[in-house]
């Protein structure tokens, strides 16, 4: 079982330091602590387990240092920034695997470029040696490169020449999307093997600085406290700590503080009860940090966080989650009325939702969202119903029960605060074609809505009774997990980002895709094939014809 | 004087046997890098002997017979010609997947990246011990070391021609950008060093020297010999004729250890001295002591053995595979040439010991070629042992574990004594002045440096050869010092 909660006690590929505004990220990989057996993490090349780290170092410096506004990410290697992705691990590894380890990489980067973007903790790049491939791609990550100028030391992207695979996790199309090279100097770009440095690697926007190597440090520090100066966190906050996250995993259910996951595998589902809050909001934003990482929205982002990626790379055959809720949903708006201040926890916790439910929108399992008497569908709740593929809610109450019928409600958070990696708010995605149902929604914020009126409202997808209720969804979920995954998986992924593309729709939609067939190709990954050959000093045998 | 542009003749410049005259672009190439490469021998070459006539080889031909003439130049009007050994008819390649292919004559798209890399890793080297011996010169011990010192150092830039020969003729811009950049990095330059390790070293005294050109000039040997295997053409005939110089570079190494060698055991008996590790007694002769020797010895063959990389290395086994780089005379080896089914031995640290672990012989490349360079460097050590034993002195080098004090590769972070024992940092720190040079040792070698200007005689540390470059006598002036 691959665990994603990880500590800096723990650590073994990162140091984390802080000085004041100043965060250093210094990798350091431990080549001998791979993730699996069969490879060593030469190099400063990467697997899972590194990334795990990394995305832990990104939480923690956001919560846990309000006070850090630039972050320096480095490499404790003299030589080599980071050489990528392990390529050992990758021709060993499943495709399952590769999948996921790509996907959940790319989460990372992207949330290092939200914290830069709209956490006021900037992010740069002190490439001190060679980056080739995933290194390069992990400084694309960054607002701003600092490449050293020593005559030898290169930026590349050299998987096509030398892999047969694309840099899949977000570098050909932040090479265009981001920083603007030229196409053409892209396509030269991304294959060559050498790769660039110094002065051309500035001049075709690949880098954004140079320094010599005499002068390299100072650069950085310099660089460091100018970024910081652009930053709006405060400089005196105390931060939140994250304690280890509770989970107890049974053979049929995970439990967590503030949800639980039951797991059917005669049904390969897995339905997310999420829970809402136990008490009534805490008085003040002062309040409500002093409950620290107890505090209900950001325990349950947690939870909520970590039991996506268990179960996306731990219970692969689960491939419908039903998400239910249970609580009391009034309460929950005197939560959101404190996250919708200005203050740097509150944004945190805020954009933590964001970044959490956009995971949601990018796993590759059915979702539909069952709610029912007892749920609290509410506003930052309701976000789930809406990253459903489908949403079912149970018209009137169970018979001989006399929990009040479900209701809905919407509230501000569902009409920007957390918009899907297309730019929109996902009832502007729901709502493509008719921008009037979204503006009716709006008005309906903070009302009530039972079943007939979610669904008037083109809320829900379908509204049953009592009578129907079980019938209706066994059904629905038996032909559901007789469909064949992969096509669900495209179709799914097609249908839920509707509308404009972004750079990281591009990223997710175009070039995972792309790397992910290519993941299956025997150019790539057969017994010819050049992910499997390369460090067995034969070149691969390529099938050339196009298709 | 005339205002107007001299016209140079590059064919009359640079005596070559590529056709330099017919090649109009590979002459437009050159003729925009030479004024470059002057520029750098003047700034960076031999200091304060620019306008010194020297008599020196000059390489006009590639006939084994007569390749060479010798005669007084002043050093940047050396005439650095572009050779290539002969064309060996019908040459097919020799190993790897495309053995018995008939060989390449242009570089195949497919590995015109690794190519490259190789030939800027090989040209970076060449410049860079110029500027490593720059200031030598300055305290030659003889006129006949002094003209050895200019001797390897023209060589060697004529080595970088030979790359950048390659570079412009077949690498198109992005081969005359690395041209270019050659003359840029500078060997110890803190912002733009040189590609390797040893070549960033400090070359200060002639000990250091002889060191250099046994140790580290045998490295360009190996890898000469190794990219002489090529299965593209040209850089297989253009290192074969390098070689041939070569040769020459390793000799001023082992001849010039000889002779210090043989200065002290005779000054040691004449003094009566038996103890060889009495090193006051010893260093009051003037003459340099036998362990000084073998700590130098320690010092430079661990940074030499770094610049084989990685033993196991899927890089050096793909230019294999592709057929850009062979293995020590790979021809005389008996096997099947592409290796998929051969294993090498190899040592490896395995939890914390030094075991001898069976790798795919593709990926063990570079630990057999570091394995053919040490059997290679210890004929030289034993030459040494029998001047040491017929002179009567008890005494023995050797060379030290390959891996012992080691920066890159397998044993890199490893305490390793001489003997080839692992051992931990507090005692390999114990022992640091026993295993390698002191800093006595250096202030010891530098009071020793001082220049022997007269025709015909040595410093009080050095024997005079046992015959004289070109067949000149004892007297002989190689170096015209002006006044
Ligand atoms: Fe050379
Ligand atoms: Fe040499």
């Amino acid at each position: 079982m691959i665990d994603f909660r990880t500590s800096p006690d723990q650590y073994r590929h990162w140091r984390l330091t802080t000085d004041g505004p100043v965060a250093h990220v210094t990798m350091a990989v431990n080549e001998n602590a791979g993730l699996f057996d069969g490879y060593q993490l030469k190099m400063n090349s990467y697997d899972l387990g590194v990334d795990i780290e990394l995305n832990d170092v990104v939480q923690r410096l956001r919560f846990e240092h309000p006070e850090v506004k630039a972050v320096v990410l480095a490499s404790a290697n003299e030589k080599i920034f980071c050489a990528g992705a392990n390529i050992r691990m990758l021709g060993g590894a499943s495709h399952g695997h590769k999948v996921n380890f790509c996907k959940f990489t790319n989460e990372t980067r992207n949330a290092i470029e939200e914290a830069s973007a709209e956490s006021g903790q900037i992010w740069m790049c002190a490439v001190n040696g060679t980056a080739a491939g995933g290194g390069y791609e992990l400084a694309l990550a960054t607002d701003h490169i600092l490449l050293i100028d020593d005559g030898t030391t290169t930026v590349s992207l050299p998987e096509v020449s030398l892999l047969a695979v694309l840099p899949g996790t977000g570098g050909l199309t932040r090479v265009t999307d981001k920083r603007k090279v030229r196409r053409d100097r892209a396509d030269i770009f991304c294959s060559m093997e050498d790769g660039v440095r110094g002065q051309r690697a500035l001049d075709w926007r690949l880098v954004d600085e140079l320094a010599p190597a005499s002068q390299f440090d100072q650069a950085v520090t310099a660089r460091a406290q100018e970024l910081a100066r652009r930053s709006d966190r405060p400089d005196n906050a105390n931060g939140v700590l994250f304690s280890p996250l509770d989970r107890e995993i049974g053979e049929h259910s995970i439990h967590y503080r503030h949800l639980s996951v039951e797991l059917d595998s005669s049904r390969r589902t897995a339905t997310l009860i999420v829970h809402g809050p136990q008490q009534d909001a805490p008085a003040s934003v002062a309040d409500a940090q002093a409950q620290g990482d107890s505090f209900w929205p950001l325990a349950l982002a947690r939870d909520l966080d970590d039991a996506i990626l268990h179960l996306r790379l731990n219970q692969p055959e689960m491939g419908t989650w039903l998400i239910k809720s249970q609580g009391d949903g009034p309460r929950i708006a005197g939560y959101e009325s404190l996250l919708e201040q200005e203050h740097w926890l509150m944004r945190e916790i805020r954009l933590f939702w964001k970044r959490t439910l956009k995971r949601l929108d990018v796993t590759s399992r059915t979702l539909f969202a069952l709610i029912e008497p007892g749920s609290c569908f509410s506003g930052l709740l309701a976000e789930l119903v809406f990253c459903a593929d489908r949403s079912f809610m149970l018209d009137g109450q169970w018979e001989q029960d006399d929990t009040p019928a479900a209701e809905l409600q919407l509230s501000a958070m569902n009409f920007g605060a957390l918009p899907m990696s297309n730019g929109l708010t996902r009832l502007e995605t729901r709502f493509y074609g008719e921008p009037q149902s979204v503006e009716q929604a709006r008005e309906q914020q903070g009302q009530p809505l039972d079943a007939m009126a979610a669904l008037r409202g083109g809320l829900i997808t379908e509204a049953y009774d009592d009578i129907d209720w079980d019938e209706e969804l066994r059904l629905l979920i038996e032909e559901r997990s007789s469909f064949s995954p992969d096509a669900l998986i495209g179709m799914e992924a097609n249908l839920r980002f509707t509308g404009p593309e972004t750079m990281e729709t591009r990223i997710f939609g175009r070039l995972t895709a792309w790397q992910n067939w290519i993941f299956q190709r025997p150019n790539a990954v057969g017994r010819q094939g050049a992910l499997q050959l390369y460090g067995s000093g034969s070149r691969p045998t390529y099938n050339f014809e196009r298709i | 004087m005339t205002a107007l542009k001299q016209e140079v003749n590059y064919d009359d410049l640079i005596p070559n046997n590529v056709n330099l005259s017919e090649d109009r672009r590979l002459r437009k190439a050159l003729e925009a890098w030479h004024p470059g490469f002057i520029d750098w021998w003047k700034d960076m070459g031999p200091d304060g002997f620019q306008d010194t006539p020297v008599y020196l080889r000059t390489a006009i031909g590639v006939d084994p017979k007569g390749w060479a003439e010798f005669g007084y130049v002043n050093m940047p009007e050396y005439r650095w010609g572009i050779l290539l050994a002969p064309a060996e008819e019908g040459r097919t390649i020799p190993f790897g997947k495309h053995k018995g292919e008939p060989v390449w004559q242009e570089v195949p798209g497919e590995y015109r990246a690794m190519l490259r890399r190789l030939v800027v890793i090989q040209g970076d080297t060449e410049p860079a011990s110029v500027e490593q011996q720059r200031h030598l010169g300055k305290t030659a011990p003889s006129l006949y070391d002094l003209r050895n010192l200019f001797q390897v150092n023209v060589e060697e830039g004529r080595h970088l021609w030979a790359m950048v020969y390659l570079l412009h003729k077949y690498f198109g811009k992005d081969g005359r950008e690395e041209a270019e950049n050659l003359l840029k990095r500078t060997s110890g330059d803190k912002d733009k060093p040189r590609m390797l390790g040893a070549f960033n070293e400090e070359t200060p005294d002639w000990l250091s020297f002889f060191m250099f050109t046994f140790f580290t000039d045998r490295d360009g040997k190996m890898q000469l010999e190794s990219l002489a295997q090529s299965g593209f053409d040209p850089l297989s005939r253009t290192c074969r004729f390098m070689l041939t110089e070569e040769a020459h570079h390793m000799f001023v190494g082992e001849s010039g250890i000889s002779r210090i060698i043989q200065r002290t055991c005779e000054a040691m008996n004449e003094a009566g001295i038996t103890d060889p590790t009495d090193v006051e007694a010893v260093r009051k002769l003037g003459v340099m002591d036998l362990p000084m020797i073998q700590r130098k010895m320690n010092f430079h063959l661990a940074v030499t053995l770094d610049l084989f990389g990685n033993e196991v290395s899927t890089n050096a086994a793909s230019a294999y595979e592709a057929g850009i780089k062979g293995r020590y005379q790979e021809t005389r080896i008996d096997d099947d040439h592409q290796l998929h089914n051969d294993t090498y031995a190899v040592l490896k640290v395995v939890d914390g010991e030094l075991k001898m672990v069976e790798e795919t012989a593709l990926n063990a490349i570079n630990a057999r070629l570091r394995d053919d360079y040490v059997k290679d460097a210890d004929g030289g050590v034993k030459r040494w042992n029998k001047l040491i034993k017929k002179a009567g002195v008890d005494y023995e080098l050797s060379l030290p574990h390959i891996a012992f004090n080691r920066q890159i590769g397998e044993f890199s972070g490893l305490f390793v004594s001489p003997d080839g024992e692992v051992i931990d940092q507090a005692t390999f720190e114990a022992n640091r002045d026993n295993w390698l040079p002191t800093a006595s040792d250096l202030a010891y070698l530098d009071s020793l440096m001082v220049a022997v200007t007269e025709p015909g005689e040595y410093a009080s540390w050095i024997a005079p050869p046992k015959v004289g470059i070109d067949n000149k006598p004892g007297d002989f002036e190689y170096v015209r010092l002006a006044g």
